[in-house]
């Protein structure tokens, strides 16, 4: 989505641009996933909203370790987006006055989301996918779709293109630019599984980092706490069920350790609220980073529900005896439906179970104001980048940046790189893009010449399981460590052992998971090296060290008010850290508390 | 469960293609479709075979990648439910199950049940936007939209691409993908300065790119994992016609 709309914006302004995308159409993406909506400081409903509070609330919410700058001009744009996807035909919801509807997110005392039923981010990203159209009709955005980035192109030092691989034909190209723009989402597939889009990957950001651009904050994932958990070793992903249902529905687990009753025949005395129990004033509508954590301890403990024992129930019960079913209904009515579809369970009759997953990455690439990395000409945009969320994203956020950066913000930073860089021209020929089309190339060879026994995904699983217990919700320094010498482990085991059918000259569904298999399995360990460095709990980084007595993230501001953006060093190297002071000019830095 | 599969097998655009039969043993009733396939695949990457290409991405129903026809059915039997959301427990053990792409000329098979769905991508870029450009949008809330046209307008654009339509009809018509966009930028006041253009352009390309006909058989509502209207084709044609009728003036 942010690609799209930085697409449409620089065709706009006069640009040539070449937009790639490795999916079968521009308007696939990630994006569409989101459900909930997109904030602006539009103060529509007059509750008192303004830039200001959105931008206190956002950096507050990323438990201040994001740049203000950043932040701030975020909440400024936040009210552009509004208008520009409305008069793109954007189906936001509506007051009967003809007005725009908002609602409450989390986070927030405001009423700042705006939305389109369940499916913001799918109507966001189709306003962008049509702007985009309109260029590509006008003649001044040329579309590749299909093709994977593989490579960046460096030249001087400065990005100058990429080299893609033609998922089709298995043809590498060399696509040369002026500069080059990121928009490759998050890398929140690292965990295997996620509420991710089975595409998402790390691979263009990774490769960019071992082309010599900074990763900064890897560390920094956010675990969404109500998804439908893992029936079995052949699960894909997991779906999001929207965090609203815990408005009405009870936490529980049974008291007993290995308790395998139906969850109707538990009593009342012999279950566990734990919630509840521990949080009395927030209870079931503790936050999102709290309620995760207390699943997996109750799961940990040996009380978990289900087939795994990784599940605890969600209970309309008390609330369907209370308010009737006809009102559950009303409110849940399509989320009960969808629940039902995924698992056969009729949530009216049975408690719902759930349980935690992967769901955001707050990290990426280093970027500076003008979104361009340490790399000169590499911009990156959206999620594929670090700036704006700190070590937490609040609810409706995502798409919000990533419209930002792609409408509003990197089509006017790029200009001044492009009006003061001295490029020399290149093509083809050039010693620096054969020599990347060779490395891409021996790079696929040597993949389909292991010629193993395992199939690529034995290994991302394997990887992932590895990267939830240790680097997932909560972490603490042994296990990081553990996790820095297996991971090694399992990418010996892989470079050994890999099987992929067929060659590199197809359309190879293998060889495309291998490659991206690959650089997770590189990725995974800055990732640790991040956490393992960032010794204090901020925002969705909890260190089990660091934690005051009722469980909340301690921070250390002290030592750690710091954007981490690692170097690489070479594979299995330890990153060398560079460190970003984050000053705080505008906000006083504080506890973050939602009591 | 144990299935018996016949899935549509074929290398490339160019090479000729059949169905091939393959044994799954011990599937889970809670697997999703798409997983099930994953699980055939698995074994075939390890028996040294080609796994089977499809599309894929979300794997929540709304991204429009995956497209496949299921027994005879786009997407499967369940009613709006996309292949990804379709799950184990709708089948029965020792079933057999036929698995083919989506079928049409103007959709090329790329792989196995891989197609070329471009062709919807081009009616998006002759005419299915407005123009308007970044920065230059006047305040969301000076351009008031009554709650009914809005709800119309979200009901027309949940359509997600993904081709169910095209392959469900006997005509091979993609007029319910094209009127839902016509539908969704018509009925809003932002898009009126445009929507005879629009329309004109817009189906005169679903009729270049090889698209049959709509003659009623309403197979495309039926197999739409979105429930979209058959409404919206009517509407579609009659502004078609006046738009045809009154090209003169402009």
């Amino acid at each position: 989505m942010a690609g799209a709309s930085a697409s449409a914006s620089l065709s706009e302004m006069g640009y040539q641009v070449e937009a790639i995308t490795f999916h079968d159409s521009s308007r696939r993406a990630h994006s569409i996933a989101a459900q909930g909506g997109i904030n602006s400081a539009k103060n529509y409903p007059n509750d008192g909203d303004s830039v200001w509070r959105l931008f206190y609330d956002t950096v507050k919410g990323g438990d201040f370790r994001s740049r203000e700058a950043n932040v701030y001009r975020l909440a400024q744009v936040s009210v552009d987006i509004i208008d520009q996807a409305t008069a793109q035909g954007v189906p936001f919801a509506r007051e009967y006055g003809g007005n725009l509807a908002n609602r409450s997110f989390g986070g927030a005392q405001v009423s700042r989301t705006f939305y389109a039923r369940g499916q913001t981010g799918q109507q966001l990203l189709l306003g962008a996918y049509q702007a985009l159209a309109k260029e590509v009709d006008s003649g001044s955005v040329k579309l590749r779709t299909r093709k994977e980035m593989m490579d960046i192109i460096v030249v001087d030092g400065k990005a100058r293109g990429v080299v893609t691989r033609d998922l089709v034909t298995g043809e590498l190209e060399t696509h040369l630019a002026d500069s080059v723009v990121l928009a490759t989402g998050g890398y929140g597939n690292v965990f295997y599984l996620s509420t991710n889009a089975q595409a998402c990957n790390v691979t263009a950001t990774y490769r960019a980092y071992k082309k010599g651009a900074f990763f900064a904050n890897p560390c920094y994932t956010q675990i969404h706490p109500t998804c439908i958990p893992v029936s079995g070793e052949y699960q894909s992903k997991l779906t999001l069920m929207s965090e609203s249902l815990r408005n009405d529905g009870r936490i529980w687990v049974p008291k007993a350790k290995g308790d395998k009753r139906k969850p109707r025949e538990i009593p009342e005395n012999e279950r566990d609220y734990y919630l509840e129990r521990k949080y009395p004033s927030f209870g079931n509508l503790s936050p999102r980073d709290i309620s995760s954590r207390s699943a997996k301890e109750a799961c940990d403990n040996g009380q978990g529900i289900g087939a795994t024992g990784y599940g605890v129930y969600l209970d309309f019960k008390d609330a369907i005896a209370r308010l009737g079913r006809d009102t559950i209904e009303e409110r849940y009515g399509n989320l009960f439906e969808m629940y039902e579809r995924i698992t056969g369970d009729n949530p009216y009759e049975t408690p719902m179970m759930i349980y935690p997953a992967s769901h955001y990455t707050m990290g990426g690439l280093w970027v500076d104001y003008n979104l361009m990395s340490n790399l000169e000409g590499l911009h990156v945009i959206g999620e594929a980048n670090f700036s704006d969320h700190g070590a937490n994203r609040l609810g409706a956020s995502a798409l919000m940046q990533g419209l930002a950066d792609g409408y509003f913000v990197l089509p006017y930073t790029i200009g001044n790189y492009l009006a003061t860089a001295d490029l020399k021209k290149i093509d083809a020929d050039t010693p620096e893009c054969k020599a990347t089309v060779k490395e891409v190339e021996d790079k696929v060879n040597k993949l389909i010449n292991v010629n193993g026994t395992k199939t690529p995904s034995y290994f991302h699983r394997k990887l992932g399981k590895l990267m939830w217990d240790k680097v997932g919700m909560a972490r603490n320094e042994a296990g990081l460590k553990h996790a820095l010498e297996e991971i090694p482990k399992i990418r010996e085991e892989f470079w050994k052992d890999v099987k992929i059918s067929g060659t590199g000259a197809e359309y190879n569904i293998s060889l495309e998971k291998a490659s991206r298999v690959a650089d997770f399995l590189e990725f995974a360990e800055i990732m640790a090296y991040d956490a393992l460095d960032r010794d204090e709990s901020a925002g969705a980084h909890f260190r089990e060290e660091h934690q005051t007595p009722d469980g909340e993230a301690e921070r250390n501001d002290d030592d750690y008010k710091y954007v981490a953006a690692w170097e690489y060093k070479g594979v299995g190297q330890r990153p060398e850290l560079h460190k970003e002071e984050l000053k705080f000019e505008n906000v006083k830095l504080a506890v973050r508390s939602y009591k | 469960m144990n299935l018996k599969l016949h899935i549509w097998r074929q290398k490339n655009s160019k090479t000729k293609g059949a169905f091939e039969q393959y044994a799954v043993s011990d599937i889970s009733e809670d697997m999703s479709f798409l997983e099930m396939l994953d699980v055939l695949n698995e074994d075939l990457i390890v028996g040294g075979k080609d796994p089977v290409a499809f599309d894929h991405d979300c794997r929540e129903g709304i991204c429009g990648s995956c497209s496949m026809t299921i027994n005879g059915n786009p997407h499967g039997p369940e009613k709006a439910t996309t292949a990804c959301q379709l799950h184990m427990r709708k089948f029965n053990d020792g079933q057999e199950i036929y698995i083919e792409p989506f079928k049409n000329t103007a959709f090329p098979i790329i792989r196995d049940l891989v197609v070329d769905r471009s062709a919807f991508d081009r009616i998006i870029q002759s005419g299915g936007y407005i123009s308007i450009k970044t920065g230059s949008a006047p305040d969301a809330n000076d351009i008031a939209v009554p709650k009914a046209k809005s709800d119309v307008a979200m009901d027309a654009a949940a359509c997600s691409g993904c081709g169910a339509c095209v392959a469900a009809c006997p005509n091979g018509a993609a007029m319910l993908f094209t009127s839902a966009k016509l539908k969704h930028l018509n009925v809003l006041p932002q898009g009126q300065a445009e929507k005879k253009k629009r329309t004109l352009a817009m189906v005169e390309q679903m009729d270049k790119e090889g698209f049959g006909s709509c003659t009623n058989h309403y197979e495309c509502e039926a197999a739409c994992p979105k429930s979209i209207s058959v409404e919206f084709i009517s509407e579609m044609n009659f502004e078609y016609a006046k738009a045809r009728a009154t090209a003169y003036r402009d």
